[in-house]
C-alpha cells in the first residue's frame, strides 16, 4: 500500500470511533438530552471492553461488555437527569469526571497488557482493487458497521413512526406528554442506547484501535464526538462525514510527522482540538441555522 | 394501587434545610460507598477512611499540605462559581490554570540571581493575564461566533497541555537538565513567600481566603454581581431589565480565567518551582466539583476545597500506605458530585411513599 | 335531540383532586348526554383544567368515579382515553413546530394507520367539516387559527364520542369563532358530545345547551345557559357581578410615545416581520392594541421596551427624543416603563425575593451611583413593602420568593412596582392574562387611575372585552401591520374582529 492509501485506511479507522460515539450522542440529542459524560463513559467502556478481552480472548464479548458498560452508566445519568431533574450539564460533567477517575482506578492492573493485532475483514474482489482496495475494503468489521449504523439511523429517524416519536419528544416533550407518550421512558431508552453506542466506540478504541489500555486514552474523543453532532446540525449522514474528516485530521499529524515536516510533535498534536474549535466557530456563526436544526428541547428539563 | 411506590412531589418552595443538608448527606453517601470499595478490595475500611479523613488533618505539617492543595482549588472554584451563577459553562479552567502557570513561569524564568522580590508580583500578574487571555478566547468565540463555550473551553485544555509540553520539550528546556523535559529551577527570588518557615503553605492561601470574602461582597452586595446572576437564572428577566448578556459573559469568563491563572502562577512559583509536563494535576476539573459542592457560595467553596484536598492527599497516602491506586481520588471526587446532584433533588422535591 | 336516561355519554361522580397547596376539584359531579354541548364555566384557577385532565387520563383523581357510556371507566393515560373515544383540544397547543401537519396528526392517532392514510383522511374530513388544511406544510408556517384546526382535525380523526375543548376561542378572531361554532354544532348533531371549557359568558350562552359552573374547585351551579343572563352566570362563577370601572373623560396632553414608520425584519424563524408601523400615545390616554397573538405583538413590544434595539434610528420617539437604540435602563430613565406578559422569568426572577426583584427595574432608585453600585437590602425591602401594602399584594412579606405568589398577586406586584416608579409612559402586555377576576379589576382600576394622573398608557391584549373596557382609542395588529386608530366609542366587536384578519384597508378604500 502506498502512503495515501495507508492514510485513508487509518482515517476510516479513526473516524469510526468518532462516528459511532457521535451517532449515539445524536440519538440522545434527538430526544432532547445532552450527555456531557460521553468522555467518561467511553473511558469506562474502553477498560470494560479491554479487560473482558484480556480475560475471555473474544473481541465480540469485549464489544458487548463495552456497550453494556456504556448503557449502564448512561442509564444512571439518565435516571438522575430525567427522573430527578438534575442539571444535564452538571450531571454529564459528574459522569465525565467520575469516568476518568474510575477507569484509571479499575484499569491499573491492565496497563501492561497488550492484545494481539486484530485481523481485518476483507470484502472479496473489492479489496483486490489496487491502491484504494485495501484501504476501503480491508477494514475491521466495525468500520462497515459504522456505515450501516448511519444508514440504519437515517431510516429509523425519518422513515419509521418510532423515529418520529423520538424526534417529537426532543422537539416538545410537553406536547408529546399531552398526547400520552411516555416521554421519560422514551428519553431514558434513547440515553441508554446512545450510551451503548458510545460504549461500543470506547471498546473499539481499546480493543482494536490502539490496542492497549492507557489511562485517559480516549483523549477528548468523547468531547469531539459531542461537537460533531453540532457540526453535523444533527443529521446522521453529516455526522459520519464529519467523523471521517476529523479522523483524517488526527491522522494528518502522523502523516506530516512521518514526512519530516519541521513542526514539533506537540504542536501537531493540537491539530484535532484546534480544528474542532475552528469548525465549531464557523458552523455556529449562523445562529438561525443552528436553531432550525437543533432539537428544540435540547438541554431543557421536563417534568410531567 | 397494590404495590408501594416511591414518588417525588414538587415542593411549593425550595427547602432551606436541604439546601445545607444535601451536601452533607452527599458526603455521607460518598464515605459509605468509599468504605464499601475498601472492603471490596480487602482493605480495612476504617483504616482506609482514616487515611482520607484523619491523616490529612492530624498535624501542623499535614494541615499545611492540606492548605497547599486547597489554595488552587479555592481560587479556581471561586471563579467558576461566578461563571456557573451567570450560566456560562466554563469547564476549561484547567487550561486557564495552565496558561497562568506558563505566563507566570515565563516571567519567573527571566529572573536572575540578583532580581528583587518584586518579581513575585510580576509573576502573579502574568498568571492572571495568562488565564484571562485563555478565557478571552472562549468569550470571543461565544460572543462573535456563538460557539458553545463548553466545547471550546474544554478543547482549549488539550491545546494548553500541548503548549506546555511543547515549551518544556522545546524552547524552555533546561540546557543543564540532562535532557529532561523541564525548565530550570526558578531563582530563589521568585519563590512565593511562605506563611510559616518550614511549611510549604504560602501567601496564596491568604489571597484565596481574601478572594472568597471579596467574591461574597461582589455577588451579594453589588449591583454588578446581581446583574450577572439574573442573567444566569432568568435570561429573559435580564433582557427585560436591560442587563447586558455580553457584559456578563465577558465579566464571568475574565474573572474565572484570571482566578485560574493566578492559581497556576501561585503553583509553579510556589510548591513546584519549575515548569514540567506534570503541572496539570486536574485542579481545574476538581474545582468544578468544589464549586458545586460548595453551592457556588464563597464560604461553601472554602469548605468544599478542604474536603477535596483531603481526597487528593488521601489518594496519595492510600497509594503509599495501602498500595491502592492513586486514582482512587478521582473515583471519590466523581462519586461526591454524583451523590450531591442526586441529594439536591430533596431541595426541590419531597419523597413520598405511596401504598 | 333524543334524551333518555339510559344514554349518558359521560358521568362524573364526586371527583376530588388535591394538590399540596390547593384542592383543585372538590366533590365535582357532572353529566353529559350524547350530542350535547356542555359548558364548564369558571374563572382562572377554578379547577376546570384539572377536571378535564382527569377525564382525559392525564391526572388521577384522589376520590370519585367516572362513567363513560354507562360503564365505569377511568383512563390510565391520554392514549387510553383516546382509544375509548375521548379526545381533547388543548389551550396551549400540543403541536410540534418542525413536523408537518400530517405527521402532527399521525402522532395523535393509533399506530395501525399509515401516514398516507392520514393524509387521505385529512382531505376528506377537511371537506366534511369545513376545516381546510394542507397536509404537508410544516406547522411553524401556520397561523394560530390554522394550528387550532390541526388540533381539532387530530381529535376528529380519532372518531371521538366526547370532544373536550379548553378555552378554544382565546386565539381566534370573532369571525373565526363563529366558524368554529358551526363546526362544533355540526359535530354535535352527528352525536358527538362536547365539553366546552371557557370563562367567556357570551360564547357559552351562544353555543351550549347545558352548563356546569365551578368556583374554587366546587360546583356552584348547573344551568341552561340559554336561559341565563351574563349577570346571573357571573354571580355563579365569581359569587358577585363583575365590578364596574369608572371611566372619566380623557384630558389629553402632549405626545409621549411616538412610533414612526417602524419596519423590522424578524431575526429568527417563527417570528413576524413588522411593516411600516406608526402610532402615537398622548399623555392622559389609554391606547389599546388588539390582535390575535403571533401577529407581531412580541416584536413590537421588544422594540418599544428596549429588549430589542434593532429598530431603525428615529422610529421610536419618547417625548420627541429618539430612543430606538437605547437599552431598557435608558428608556426607564426617560420615564418609559413596561409590564411584560410573562410574569415568572421575565417580569420577575422566580427564585428571588420580592425585595430583590425590585432591582430589576428600579435600580436607579435603589442602587448607589458609585462604580461598584452597592446594594442595600434594607432599601430593597422597604420598596417591596411599599408596593405590597399599596397594591394589596397577598405575599408572605418582602422576602417571599416571586414564584411562591399566585399569578394575580405577582401581577399586582409587578404592575405596582412599575406604577410606583411614577412612569410618564407605561406599556402593559396582557395585563390580566390568567389573573383572577378580583385582581384583574384592581389592575384595570390602577391603569385608569394612572391615565387620569396624566400618564400615557399603551395596553396590548388579546381580550377584546378588556380593551373595550379600558381604552380610549384602539389599533389592531395583524400580520405585522398596524390598523389606523379608532375611538373605542365608535368601534364594535365585529369591526375590530374584521380588522384582526387584516381587512381594514378594504373598508378605507
Amino acid at each position: 500500500m502506498n502512503e495515501l492509501a495507508l492514510l485513508l485506511a487509518a482515517t476510516l479507522n479513526a473516524g469510526t470511533v468518532l462516528a459511532i460515539a457521535a451517532l449515539g450522542l445524536l440519538i440522545n440529542e434527538k430526544a432532547g438530552i445532552v450527555n456531557l459524560g460521553a468522555e467518561g463513559l467511553m473511558l469506562c467502556a474502553a477498560i470494560a471492553g479491554f479487560a473482558t478481552v484480556v480475560h475471555t480472548g473474544n473481541d465480540w464479548i469485549g464489544f458487548l461488555a463495552g456497550a453494556g458498560a456504556g448503557a449502564l452508566l448512561a442509564a444512571i445519568f439518565g435516571v438522575l437527569v430525567i427522573w430527578l431533574n438534575t442539571n444535564q450539564y452538571a450531571t454529564g460533567l459528574a459522569l465525565s469526571l467520575f469516568g476518568v477517575g474510575f477507569s484509571a482506578f479499575a484499569g491499573v492492573k491492565y496497563v501492561q497488557e497488550k492484545l494481539p493485532e486484530r485481523s481485518n475483514f476483507s470484502i472479496p474482489l473489492l479489496s483486490d482493487i489496487p491502491l484504494i482496495g485495501a484501504a476501503l475494503f480491508k477494514q475491521h468489521p466495525l468500520v462497515y458497521f459504522g456505515i450501516a449504523l448511519t444508514i440504519g439511523i437515517i431510516w429509523f429517524l425519518y422513515r419509521t413512526r418510532a423515529g418520529l416519536v423520538l424526534r417529537s419528544v426532543g422537539e416538545s416533550p410537553e406536547s408529546a406528554h399531552a398526547l400520552g407518550y411516555p416521554v421519560r421512558r422514551i428519553r431514558l431508552l434513547a440515553v441508554a442506547v446512545g450510551g451503548a453506542m458510545c460504549g461500543l466506540a470506547g471498546a473499539y478504541l481499546s480493543i482494536v484501535y490502539t490496542p492497549l489500555w492507557v489511562e485517559g486514552m480516549v483523549a477528548g474523543k468523547g468531547w469531539i464526538a459531542l461537537a460533531l453532532t453540532t457540526f453535523a446540525t444533527w443529521r446522521p449522514a453529516r455526522v459520519l462525514l464529519g467523523a471521517y474528516l476529523f479522523g483524517g485530521v488526527t491522522m494528518l499529524q502522523f502523516a506530516l510527522q512521518s514526512r519530516g515536516v519541521a513542526v514539533s510533535e506537540q504542536l501537531l498534536s493540537m491539530l484535532p482540538y484546534v480544528a474542532t474549535i475552528v469548525v465549531l466557530a464557523l458552523i455556529s456563526r449562523n445562529p438561525t441555522w443552528i436553531r432550525v436544526n437543533m432539537p428544540a428541547s435540547l438541554g431543557r428539563p421536563f417534568s410531567p | 394501587m397494590g404495590h408501594a411506590m416511591i414518588s417525588l412531589e414538587a415542593r411549593p418552595i425550595a427547602s432551606k434545610f436541604w439546601g445545607i443538608a444535601s451536601p452533607l448527606l452527599a458526603i455521607v453517601v460518598t464515605v459509605a460507598v468509599g468504605a464499601l470499595i475498601f472492603a471490596a478490595m480487602g482493605k480495612d475500611p476504617v483504616r482506609g477512611l482514616g487515611v482520607f479523613f484523619w491523616e490529612p488533618i492530624k498535624s501542623t505539617y499535614a494541615l499545611s499540605e492540606l492548605a497547599v492543595k486547597a489554595t488552587p482549588l479555592i481560587l479556581i472554584a471561586l471563579g467558576l462559581a461566578v461563571c456557573f451563577r451567570s450560566n456560562v459553562w466554563n469547564i476549561g479552567a484547567e487550561g486557564q490554570y495552565l496558561l497562568g502557570a506558563l505566563f507566570g513561569g515565563g516571567v519567573a524564568l527571566t529572573a536572575s540571581a540578583d532580581t528583587g522580590r518584586w518579581i513575585v508580583l510580576a509573576i502573579l500578574l502574568a498568571g492572571v493575564v495568562g488565564g484571562m487571555c485563555w478565557a478571552a478566547i472562549v468569550a470571543l468565540l461565544r460572543d462573535r461566533f456563538n460557539a458553545n463555550e463548553i466545547l471550546v473551553s474544554l478543547m482549549l485544555v488539550y491545546v494548553a497541555t500541548f503548549l506546555l509540553t511543547y515549551m518544556v520539550y522545546g524552547p524552555w528546556k533546561d540546557p543543564m537538565g540532562f535532557n529532561f523535559p523541564q525548565t530550570k529551577t526558578f531563582e530563589k527570588a521568585t519563590q512565593i513567600p511562605r506563611i510559616i518557615d518550614g511549611l510549604r503553605m504560602n501567601i496564596g492561601l491568604i489571597i484565596a481566603l481574601a478572594s472568597a470574602a471579596l467574591l461574597w461582597v461582589f455577588l451579594f452586595r453589588t449591583f454588578r454581581g446581581y446583574q450577572l446572576q439574573v442573567g444566569g437564572i432568568a435570561p429573559a428577566a435580564a433582557r427585560y431589565a436591560g442587563f447586558s448578556s455580553r457584559g456578563a459573559l465577558w465579566t464571568a469568563l475574565l474573572i474565572s480565567g484570571g482566578a485560574a491563572g493566578l492559581a497556576g502562577a501561585l503553583e509553579v512559583a510556589g510548591p513546584i518551582g519549575q515548569l514540567t509536563p506534570y503541572v496539570p494535576a486536574g485542579y481545574g476539573f476538581a474545582a468544578i466539583i468544589v464549586a458545586f459542592v460548595g453551592r457556588l457560595h464563597p464560604v461553601g467553596i472554602v469548605f468544599a476545597a478542604i474536603l477535596m484536598s483531603m481526597f487528593y492527599i488521601g489518594g496519595e497516602l492510600a497509594q503509599s500506605r495501602l498500595g491502592m491506586p492513586k486514582s482512587l481520588t478521582g473515583v471519590f471526587q466523581g462519586l461526591l458530585l454524583f451523590a450531591l446532584l442526586a441529594c439536591d433533588t430533596l431541595i426541590a422535591y419531597r419523597v413520598r411513599v405511596k401504598k | 335531540m333524543d334524551e333518555t336516561a339510559s344514554t349518558r355519554r359521560l358521568e362524573l361522580r364526586h371527583v376530588t383532586k388535591r394538590y399540596p397547596s390547593v384542592v383543585a376539584n372538590d366533590d365535582v359531579s357532572l353529566c353529559v348526554a350524547p350530542g350535547e354541548i356542555h359548558a364548564v364555566l369558571g374563572e382562572n384557577g377554578a379547577g376546570k383544567s384539572t377536571l378535564m385532565k382527569v377525564i382525559y387520563g392525564a391526572v388521577k383523581p384522589d376520590a370519585g368515579e367516572m362513567l363513560f357510556d354507562g360503564v365505569p371507566f377511568l383512563a390510565k393515560n391520554p392514549r387510553d382515553a383516546r382509544a375509548h373515544g375521548i379526545a381533547m383540544v388543548f389551550q396551549h397547543f400540543s403541536l410540534f413546530e418542525t413536523l408537518s401537519v400530517a405527521e402532527n396528526i399521525w402522532l395523535g392517532l393509533d399506530k395501525s394507520i399509515s401516514l398516507n392514510q392520514v393524509r387521505e383522511s385529512i382531505a376528506s374530513t377537511a371537506q366534511k367539516y369545513g376545516l381546510p388544511l394542507e397536509a404537508d406544510r410544516p406547522v411553524h408556517t401556520l397561523s394560530v387559527g390554522e394550528r387550532q384546526r390541526v388540533e381539532i382535525m387530530r381529535s376528529l380523526l380519532t372518531q371521538p364520542k366526547l370532544l373536550i375543548l379548553d378555552e378554544p376561542t382565546s386565539v381566534l378572531t370573532p369571525q373565526a369563532v363563529e366558524k368554529l361554532f358551526d363546526t362544533l354544532k355540526q359535530l354535535a348533531a352527528s352525536g358527538c358530545s362536547i365539553l366546552y371549557i371557557s370563562h367567556k359568558l357570551d360564547e357559552i350562552r351562544a353555543l351550549c345547551t347545558n352548563c356546569t359552573v365551578l368556583r374554587g374547585g366546587k360546583v356552584t351551579g348547573m344551568v341552561d345557559p340559554r336561559k341565563e343572563s351574563n349577570a346571573s352566570l357571573s354571580r355563579l362563577m365569581i359569587g358577585a357581578e363583575p365590578p364596574q370601572l369608572q371611566h372619566r373623560e380623557a384630558s389629553l396632553g402632549e405626545i409621549a410615545l411616538s412610533v414612526k414608520k417602524l419596519s423590522l425584519k424578524s431575526e429568527a424563524m417563527f417570528c413576524t416581520d413588522l411593516l411600516d408601523i406608526s402610532f402615537d400615545v398622548r399623555a392622559g390616554e389609554i391606547v389599546g392594541i388588539a390582535g390575535v397573538s403571533g401577529n407581531g405583538q412580541q416584536e413590537l413590544l421588544a422594540a418599544l421596551s428596549g429588549e430589542s434595539t434593532r429598530a431603525p434610528r428615529g422610529s421610536v420617539l419618547l417625548f420627541g427624543n429618539d430612543i430606538a437604540a437605547k437599552n431598557p435602563q435608558a428608556r426607564r430613565a426617560g420615564g418609559l416603563y413596561f409590564v411584560p406578559e410573562e410574569r415568572l422569568g421575565r417580569g420577575a426572577v422566580p427564585v428571588h425575593s420580592l425585595a430583590m426583584n425590585g432591582l430589576l427595574t428600579r435600580a436607579s432608585d435603589l442602587v448607589g451611583s458609585s462604580w461598584l453600585k452597592w446594594i442595600t437590602p434594607k432599601q430593597n425591602a422597604s420598596l417591596a413593602g411599599e408596593v405590597i401594602s399599596r397594591f394589596n399584594v397577598k405575599a408572605g412579606g418582602h422576602d417571599a420568593v416571586a414564584k411562591s405568589l399566585s399569578g394575580g398577586n405577582l401581577q399586582k406586584y409587578i404592575v405596582g412596582r412599575e406604577i410606583s416608579a411614577k412612569p410618564k409612559v407605561l406599556i402593559v402586555s396582557q395585563p390580566t392574562w390568567g389573573v383572577d377576576v378580583g385582581a384583574a379589576a384592581q389592575i384595570r382600576g390602577e391603569l385608569l387611575k394612572l391615565r387620569d394622573e396624566g400618564c400615557a398608557v399603551l395596553v396590548v391584549s388579546e381580550e377584546l372585552d378588556e380593551l373595550f373596557e379600558l381604552c380610549d382609542r384602539m389599533h389592531v395588529v395583524a400580520k405585522g401591520r398596524l390598523s389606523p386608530s379608532i375611538a373605542t366609542r365608535d368601534a364594535s366587536v365585529e369591526l375590530i374582529g374584521e380588522w384582526m384578519s387584516g381587512l381594514w384597508e378594504k373598508q378605507n378604500a
